[in-house]
């Protein structure tokens, strides 16, 4: 049995009388890439705070890297790579600096610091910027320069919230290509997001995130065994009538979900299902057949959609 | 010094050293021309005005420079600790600059934080005492070697103001209040902390708040030692005074710290 590099059981979290963070237990193991997936205020970066050591919990108990970050918040930080969910770079500095003033203050003597620094450039692919200052940057490559900052001190454990988000679609495989090298050197992420795609692209296990409590936990293709079917049917009407047809299609597929545009039918089959769906003399705007997918499992779990 | 580490508490210095490296040449132009200013239109102009032998008694029988001088150096330090512990606080603390919150997510801790950001204080004001202690060595306001102990005490003095204004500067939510810190604190506290004229000079009642506030005390000291007459005890009264302000204040600064940076 390894030790997990995180362990949470029954945390919480308030502001005042507001319950951020309610009750949740989980394990992240080393090596792994865990995931918190969740839509806007679920408590995915109150959790992440918690465990980066900068926001003491308000309950439970809570374990990193084998102590507890309330007392020991510099030693687990000396550990950590942190990439919040908004960038904290030293905009008036240039990018350079901002890699080399933030490796000093973990100790790193500044010879050893000089070749890091080299090193994480060209990780973040933005050398031939290094002495421009960091406001001049665009959005994404302020994010490759926090995620390259966040690796300055060799972290064990990588805590990245959103690391994605506001990046176009480029960046972003970049980013989840940069990330898959880090795994594979052995490096544990921790990653928050509210793309699916992100989750499934990303993690090995996650939980799916509502209202600060865990709803589900397991494997990407776990939570859509378990939570809903292979395929899905798409129906797309127009004028919000959706609700209204939910009944017309009673009987064609296991579960049905309706939303305000459309009707989500679950099924093995999608293309037969369809076949039903066409027989039964409905006239949908259109037909869609997909895989399911974790955006599914969060409708089924919570009712809500992930991206409002 | 391969090997050597710097301790925690003085690691926010990287930062503030780095920007500092970057806009050296505006700051020091600043900090170092309006003494000059003061110290020649003092000097040439209202000091050869004030020459009757009545009001010079009354300064403690210096020319008018001499006894404007000291004082000034003390009031630039108090400029520049405010400066640098309002706006430089909401700007490290702000979304536009990550300073302190990429500090936080380093080993640094809250405490560290608010040492290290007053060290870079205490080292700002100290640049400037030394230069205006070598102007108005230059301009004959200088009568004892003492007075190099003014490097001491402007730090101190501006300590005991960035300790309490960093405190509350941290919780602004916008920077309107610290225009009524430059107006309603420090520009009262420029003209009748016995900088112009002395003490005695005042209504009793205002003479007893300029006594609580830390200005007076500064001036008192850096007056002592630019003429050598400090006596020992009232020294150590001063120092005193000033050093309860800084530690009320820093303690202060760590529990508004940790409430902001760290909810
Ligand atoms: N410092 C704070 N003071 C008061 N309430 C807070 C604070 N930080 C977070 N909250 C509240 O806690 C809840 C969870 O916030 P949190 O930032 O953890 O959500 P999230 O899952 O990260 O959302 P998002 O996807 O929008 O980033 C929200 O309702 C938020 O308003
Ligand atoms: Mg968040």
């Amino acid at each position: 049995m390894t030790e997990p590099l995180v362990m949470a059981r029954a945390l919480v979290k308030r502001f005042g009388n507001f319950v951020a963070v309610d009750h949740i237990d989980f394990d992240v193991l080393p090596g792994e890439a865990f995931g918190f997936l969740g839509p806007n205020g679920a408590g995915k970066s109150s959790t992440m705070r918690m465990i980066g050591a900068t926001s003491p919990r308000s309950g439970g108990e809570l374990r990193v890297l084998g102590v507890e970050p309330d007392d020991y918040g510099p030693q687990v930080r000396a550990r950590l790579g942190v990439v919040p969910q908004e960038d904290n770079l030293d905009t008036e500095l240039s990018v350079s600096d901002n890699l080399y003033v933030y490796g000093r203050y973990f100790g790193i003597p500044r010879r050893q610091l000089r070749q890091r620094v080299a090193e994480l450039l060209d990780f973040a692919q933005l050398a031939e910027r290094a002495g421009d200052r960091v406001n001049d940057l665009s959005g994404g490559m302020k994010r490759r320069l926090t995620i390259a900052r966040s690796l300055v001190n060799q972290p064990e454990l990588l805590l990245l919230d959103e690391p994605t988000t506001g990046l176009d679609p480029q960046a972003r495989h970049l980013l989840w290509d940069r990330l898959h090298r880090l795994k594979r050197s052995g490096v544990t992420l921790l990653v928050t997001t509210h793309y699916m795609e992100e989750a499934e692209q990303l993690c090995d296990r996650l939980v799916v995130m509502d209202r600060g409590r865990i709803a589900a936990m397991g494997s990407p293709r776990q939570l859509i065994e378990r939570y809903v079917s292979r395929e899905v049917v798409e129906l797309r009407f127009d004028d919000e009538e959706a609700p209204a047809m939910a009944s017309l299609v009673n009987g064609l597929a296991p579960h049905t979900e309706a939303l305000a545009d459309r009707l989500l039918l679950y099924t093995e089959d999608g293309d037969l299902t369809a076949q039903a769906v066409a027989r039964r003399g409905l006239k949908p705007t259109n037909v869609l057949v997909r895989r399911a997918s974790l955006e599914d499992v969060f409708l089924r779990l919570t009712g809500r959609q992930l991206v409002d | 010094m391969a090997g050597t580490q710097v301790p925690m508490r003085l690691r926010p210095l990287h930062y503030f050293w780095a920007t500092f490296r970057r806009q050296w040449r505006s700051d020091i132009s600043t900090t170092f021309l309006t003494p000059v200013l003061y110290l020649a239109s003092i000097g040439a102009g209202l000091g050869s005005f004030i020459k009757g032998g009545q009001v010079l008694a009354s300064l403690g029988g210096e020319d008018y420079l001499s006894f404007v001088a000291p004082a000034l150096l003390v009031t630039t330090a108090m400029q520049v600790a405010v400066s640098r512990s309002t706006y430089d606080v909401y700007g490290c603390k702000n979304w536009w600059s990550g300073a302190y919150r990429s500090m936080l997510a380093a080993p640094l801790s809250v405490g560290d934080i608010v040492t290290g950001h007053l060290a870079w204080v205490a080292a700002r004001v100290g640049l400037a005492s030394a230069f205006y202690l070598a102007v108005s060595a230059a301009f004959g306001a200088v009568h004892s070697p003492a007075a190099a102990a003014d490097l001491v005490v402007g730090p101190v003095v501006g300590l005991a103001f960035a300790a309490p204004i960093i405190a509350y500067a941290i919780t602004v939510r916008h920077e309107q209040p610290f225009v009524m810190i430059f107006r309603l604190v420090m520009v009262p506290l420029f003209l009748f902390s016995g900088t112009f004229f002395p003490l005695s000079q005042l209504p009793t009642g205002l003479r007893y708040i300029a006594y609580v506030l830390p200005l007076w005390h500064g001036v008192e000291l850096s007056r002592g030692l630019y003429q050598g007459s400090l006596g020992a005890w009232p020294a150590l009264g001063h120092l005193a005074y000033l050093v309860v302000v800084i530690a009320v204040g820093s303690m202060a600064a760590s529990r508004t710290y940790r409430k902001e940076l760290a909810p």
